[in-house]
């Protein structure tokens, strides 16, 4: 994705922020690439909006740089900027149509009323609004107002475009098309997106690369896979998705592979990112989808437990596993047929893990 | 079903009912407190003047007709257009038109600045703009003449400073007056825009920006738009009363800033006045309001869309 020989969209440097004695964003680091679609992904108060907002002008930076394209941009008004942004509640101005939102940034650039005009309705049909120029943002849907939003902001032509939690307002059957949609209109128009959300799901569903933040850092960057297969840290491992974190140690390393001891005496293999010396204590991450039920004893290594509840969840049912200590483990198993798995509760069973389904965390 | 709708019918007309009742005192305010006395107004600009004062029980066009035509001494000459009341009209028009414009261009500032402070300090703005009003308006407006009479404190001060040379003639000018209207009125300005202002969704202001607008196009075009019904409201809070003030316009101003306020008191006062040409004046003077109202009301219902 990202050519050495390209210049990055945006580069921050020890980009830092604080608020009196609360430090919203520590000393990040980072490039988003040309014609990316990056995720920011944390929950709440992780800094990732304010990070969109110093990307916007409008949060100053306590200290480090901002490039957009290769220029320094840490000291322009918002007004200077080339980029635009669409607002978690769209901020569509009230007393004006949906012509003049999306006319209003290209006027302010000082477009001719033909080049204006010519543009508005090239967005308008972008977003397929022909049949409401005319209406004010009140006389709109959600739906319709968003898109008005994302119109205006992608007329003028931004290099980089911010979106604020841009679906968070939708219900989810609007949020799902709008996922598509956007990735849709990232694709043809070329323009690299900075998208800031807290559900992991729209994070995965659309990005090129996705930062995963927390507590003002960044936890990782990496494509919807990496982090989710092969995530850096417990922080990364429990946002993204669902897991089972066991404490464990590891007892032989061999390159990325782990051999750890849980605390009930099991034995498992696991991949690792990290450099891991024997003997170190870590965290293992078990993704519920990644491992087996057997209702009989299989040849190879396995868990053993027995049945303490499960719940039909449609496409998979999620058994929680009680192992022979007081560790439990939740496991998913697909619904498909000649795919349905017999067990009684209080039976005994056995999961079987794959190596590549256990990750051995340090932090 | 019948027994149904039945019983649903008597309960939203006991409703009905009930709420009749309570809007009864509403009804008996605006009744004894503004019809009452505007209908008798009305009545009594059509009636005959008694020459010490109070009313003859008489119909007659003659308090209107004062007002609009000069018929001469006598009463016998061919009619010409009254300029002296126009003239007033017009004077009291002009004056709190600008007064609302002085207020204007005060207050927007100070609702402004007000609204975007922290919550607890905009407490603290908001009733320092309204304590001087605790005081009596004639008591302020008193004060405001001894502040700025020819020896009084503000031309002393200045005179000391060694800014002026010579005492500046400030009491009985029309800004004298602007000055007075201003200080009574200022308040009922401020406070419609602040409301207007706290209700503002900053985050336009932000959206413009980034959409390239500059500061003062983000005032012009998205803030002054979104708040303009408190910059409305605020005018007509500040002209109405303004058109038809009399304190400040006899203490502080003379003979030359002579106001329709003043003009209507002078008719009810003492032994020398006309009753039916008091309240002609008065009649006019409404109907000048409620014109200025019909505007506003129009303008506001094409702004509800």
């Amino acid at each position: 994705m990202i050519a050495s020989d390209q210049i990055s969209a945006v580069t921050l440097r020890d980009v830092r922020k604080t608020f009196g004695d609360f430090t919203a964003l520590d000393d990040v680091s980072f490039d988003i690439a040309d014609n990316e679609f990056f995720t920011l992904l944390g929950p709440s108060g992780c800094g990732k909006t304010t990070l969109l907002r110093m990307i916007a002008g409008f949060e100053s930076t306590s200290s480090g740089t901002i490039h957009l394209y290769g220029d320094e941009i840490a000291e322009l008004p918002p007004n200077k900027r080339p980029v635009n942004t669409v607002f978690q509640n769209y901020a569509l101005f009230p007393h004006m149509t949906v012509t003049q939102n999306i006319a209003f940034g290209l006027q302010m650039l000082g477009w001719s009323r033909s080049e204006v005009d010519a543009r508005v309705r090239e967005m308008i049909s972008m977003v397929k609004l022909d049949a409401f120029v005319a209406r004010k943002p009140s006389q709109l849907s959600g739906g319709q107002q968003q898109r008005v939003a994302l119109a205006r902001a992608m007329a003028p032509r931004p290099k980089v475009l911010l979106l604020d939690e841009p679906l968070s307002a939708l219900d989810l059957k609007l949020r799902q098309d709008m996922r598509s949609e956007l990735k849709r209109l990232q694709r043809e128009t070329g323009i690299t997106f900075v998208f800031v959300t807290h559900d992991q799901e729209e994070a995965l569903s659309m990005s090129d690369r996705v930062a995963v933040m927390s507590a003002g850092t960044v936890q990782q960057i990496g494509s919807p896979a990496e982090v989710y297969n092969k995530p850096e840290n417990r922080f990364v491992a429990d946002f993204i998705g669902e897991t089972n974190l066991l404490e464990a140690r590891a007892d032989k390393v061999q390159g990325d592979t782990v051999t750890c001891t849980l605390p009930d005496e099991g034995i498992l293999l696991a991949k690792t990112n990290h450099a891991v010396v024997p003997g170190q204590a870590g965290t293992l991450s078990l993704r519920p989808e990644r491992m087996t039920l057997l209702s009989e004893k299989p040849q190879d290594d396995c868990l053993k437990g027995h049945l303490k509840d499960m719940t039909f969840l449609g496409t998979d049912t999620q058994f929680e596993i009680q192992l022979d200590n007081t560790l439990t483990l939740n496991v998913r198993h697909q619904n498909s047929d000649g795919n349905e798995l017999q067990i009684q509760s209080g039976q005994p069973v056995y999961i079987r893990i794959a190596p590549n389904a256990a990750r051995f965390l340090v932090s | 079903m019948a027994a149904g709708t039945g019983n649903g019918r008597t309960i939203s007309g006991t409703f009905a009912a009930v709420r009749g009742w309570l809007l009864l005192p509403s009804w008996l305010t605006i009744g004894f407190f503004l019809l009452i006395p505007v209908l008798l107004m009305l009545v009594y600009s059509f009636l005959t003047k008694e020459f010490r004062g109070g009313v003859i029980w008489e119909f007659s066009l003659s308090a209107y007709d004062q007002f609009l035509f000069d018929r001469g001494l006598f009463g016998d000459d061919p009619p010409r257009i009254e300029w002296t009341y126009i003239t007033i009209f017009g004077r009291s028009i002009a004056q709190a038109g600008g007064a609302t414009l002085f207020c204007l261009l005060i207050g927007f500032p100070t609702a402004f600045f007000i609204a975007t402070r922290s919550s607890h300090t905009k407490v603290i703005w908001l009733f320092l703009i309204t304590i001087p009003y605790w005081v009596n308006l004639l008591i302020r407006t008193v004060s405001m003449k001894f502040l700025i009479r020819d020896n009084g404190p503000l031309n002393e001060g200045l005179l000391w400073l060694g800014i002026l040379d010579d005492p500046v003639k400030l009491i009985n000018t029309n800004f004298a007056v602007q000055l007075g209207l201003f200080y009574s009125y200022l308040p009922f300005m401020v406070l419609p825009i602040y409301a207007s202002v706290e209700r503002y969704n900053f985050v336009l202001s932000e959206a413009a920006s980034d959409l390239y607008a500059p500061k003062w196009v983000i005032l012009r075009r998205i803030i002054i738009p979104a708040v303009s019904p408190g910059i409305i409201a605020g005018c007509i809070l500040v002209f109405v009363p303004s058109l038809g003030a009399f304190l400040a316009p006899d203490l502080l101003g003379g003979a030359k800033t002579f106001m329709i306020g003043s003009l209507i008191e002078e008719q009810f006062k003492g032994n020398a006045g006309n009753w039916p040409f008091g309240a002609a004046a008065s009649m006019i003077l409404l109907s000048l309001v409620l014109i200025v109202l019909t505007f506003y009301a129009r303008a506001q219902s094409r702004d509800q869309v």
